[in-house]
């Protein structure tokens, strides 16, 4: 008995704490996003936004949220109700399980493992999923479009995210996380890759279906998207996962180019701060750019989304990927292959 | 008790058998499942825990590759189409017994060519890798634990395999372009938007001022 406490209780026990040590700060920061992001519009819009339930409307995800727990979930006769109601779970839960291998501090990680970078490539990869799972179970036209553009989009841009992250890894030399924020010690990768830093922004403004390129919702056209048909706890998945996306999004932004826990200057009044306040305060300026993107641009009608991620994005990055090439080979600055794994 | 002292082997064990579990029952799924569109989605899951198996034996990159592009992309791509096809479902049952023979006969080719790696994999235990970046001849099978994956596989691809690897990149080109070359049409009264014209057309071409006359309208000619 004691064996088995020692041995699978505690270990797992401890385990489990540190799962929700993320998950609820993660849930908690979701709620204030959708808060935030009214906040902001209004303000930029110059109206209030939610200024009623708690102090200067504080509370206002909370009412939103036991709203929409209190609602009848409703599902549609002529969906298939497995898959419709699969498609919100796949996306609330991809949304979380990224967040193992992203360290927020130096060696304050889940999970630091070796392909850290592949796995949070592939976990944004499967997000399409969710989305198209529930156009096809909803089986309802406006669902089903704004499923189908969705796919195309997220396959479309994920392939130029794949070129700039390859091209970070060239410049890294390894695919730990941990690695390539401790290799931009020197200088922040958003500088000598700009512009990549740019198309890797406008990629996740596209993969996470915000505005611009919200034309998966499309609400002046398709009603409401793919989620038309949900209502209840399982759009309120849907909107967390949605979120949560943005979130993970910025945090990738934020490892592969601002230097993840790293302060701007290794000088004295940045290096007091924190590390993980750094990571988190770089995360909300990125955050704040997808609200600023959103309450300034319209939305991209669909062909000129297709020709910017195909036909601009793609032989850019492509382009930019040779020229790292050749440059860190002209200047015998290529990574050192024998380097112990994992570094 | 003492059987549980050890959490790592258990565990390893479990996964293995819900992985391959679940491996084997979501391929049969795949042929069994009535609607296509389920036979995708059970497929999708079949890679995924592909990807699993991959993982537990310390091959991480070739498990995110699988799921980067088996699942990322090529799985979308096919459930996509599938979910377009307006497909009759009876017609589709009647052709399982007549193509049987066949489908069996691909089975028993692709099981023995398994049994035959099998013994083959049994008989290169004591093989050593050798390669020219990866200085370490260290027996086949314990090569993971020194060097990582993908130094691995890049030293394999890239240095050893070099022309192999170029050339089967260039049968994937060959392949792009012949699908592009079949299936491209131009198809006569599309309208297209050309950014270029739009952007190098000077500023009087894009605004005409007018003062029409009452009742009288204008002459459109831009």
């Amino acid at each position: 008995m004691e064996i088995f406490l020692s041995v699978w209780l505690v270990p797992g026990l401890i385990l489990l704490g540190k799962i929700l040590a993320f998950v609820v700060p993660l849930i908690l920061s979701v709620a204030y996003l959708t808060y935030a992001e009214r906040r902001v519009i209004a303000a930029m819009q110059m109206r209030r936004g939610p200024n009623t339930v708690g102090p200067f409307g504080l509370l206002q995800p909370f009412a939103d949220a036991f709203k929409l727990l209190f609602k009848e979930p409703i599902l549609p006769t002529q969906a298939n109700s497995v898959i419709f109601l699969l498609a919100p779970m796949i996306t609330f839960t991809l949304a979380f399980v990224a967040w193992a291998v992203i360290p927020i501090d130096a060696g304050l990680a889940l999970a630091d493992i070796n392909v850290g970078i592949l796995y949070l490539f592939a976990i944004s990869s499967l997000g399409v999923y969710g989305i198209i799972m529930a156009g096809w179970a909803s089986n309802s036209q406006y669902a089903f479009l704004g499923a189908l553009r969705s796919a195309a989009q997220m396959v479309s841009y994920e392939i130029s995210m794949g070129f700039v992250i390859v091209t970070v890894l060239l410049t890294v030399g390894s695919l730990n996380l941990t690695a390539i924020v401790e290799a931009q010690k020197t200088i922040w990768f958003a500088i000598p890759h700009l512009p990549l830093f740019v198309i890797f922004f406008v990629s996740i403004l596209a993969e996470t279906n915000r505005a611009p390129f919200d034309l998966p919702e499309g609400e002046s056209e398709l009603v409401g998207g793919y989620f038309v048909e949900y209502g209840s706890i399982p759009f309120a998945l849907f909107f967390l996962g949605e979120y949560a996306n943005m979130i993970l999004m910025s945090a990738m932004t934020v490892l592969l180019f601002l230097g993840g826990w790293l302060p701007p200057l290794e000088i004295l009044p940045f290096t007091l701060v924190p590390g993980f306040i750094w990571f988190f305060a770089k995360i909300a300026l990125i955050l704040f750019c997808f609200l600023w993107v959103r309450a300034s641009f319209p939305r991209y009608r669909y062909d000129q989304l297709m020709r910017l991620g195909w036909r601009i994005f793609l032989p850019f990055t492509l382009i930019w990927l040779t020229l790292t090439a050749i440059v860190l080979f002209a200047f015998d600055l290529l990574p050192d292959p024998n380097l112990p794994p994992g570094l | 008790m003492e059987l549980f002292a050890n959490p790592a082997p258990i565990l390893t064990a479990l996964a293995f058998w819900v992985l391959s579990g679940v491996l084997v029952g979501s391929a049969l799924a795949v042929v069994l499942a009535r609607a296509p569109v389920h036979s995708v989605l059970f497929l999708i899951l079949c890679f995924f825990n592909a990807a699993g198996l991959f993982l537990l034996l310390g091959a991480e990159f070739l498990a995110m590759i699988l799921v980067v592009v088996y699942v990322g992309a090529v799985a979308v791509l096919f459930l996509f189409v599938v979910m377009m096809l307006d497909m009759e479902l009876v017609a589709l049952r009647e052709g399982f017994l007549r193509h049987l023979p066949l489908g069996a006969l691909l089975a028993l080719v692709l099981l023995a060519e398994l049994i035959l790696t099998a013994i083959g994999w049994h008989a290169a235990q004591d093989l050593r890798f050798v390669s020219a970046t990866v200085a370490t001849a260290v027996p086949f099978a314990e090569v993971g634990a020194e060097v990582s994956n993908i130094k691995m596989l890049g030293a394999v691809l890239y240095d050893d395999y070099f022309l192999l690897f170029q050339a089967s990149g260039l049968v994937l080109l060959v392949a792009m372009i012949g699908a592009i070359v079949l299936t491209h049409r131009t198809r006569p009264g599309v309208r297209r938007q050309e950014i270029a014209e739009q952007v190098l057309r000077p500023a009087e071409a894009r605004i005409h001022a007018n003062n029409p006359p009452i009742g009288g309208g204008v002459d459109w000619d831009v």
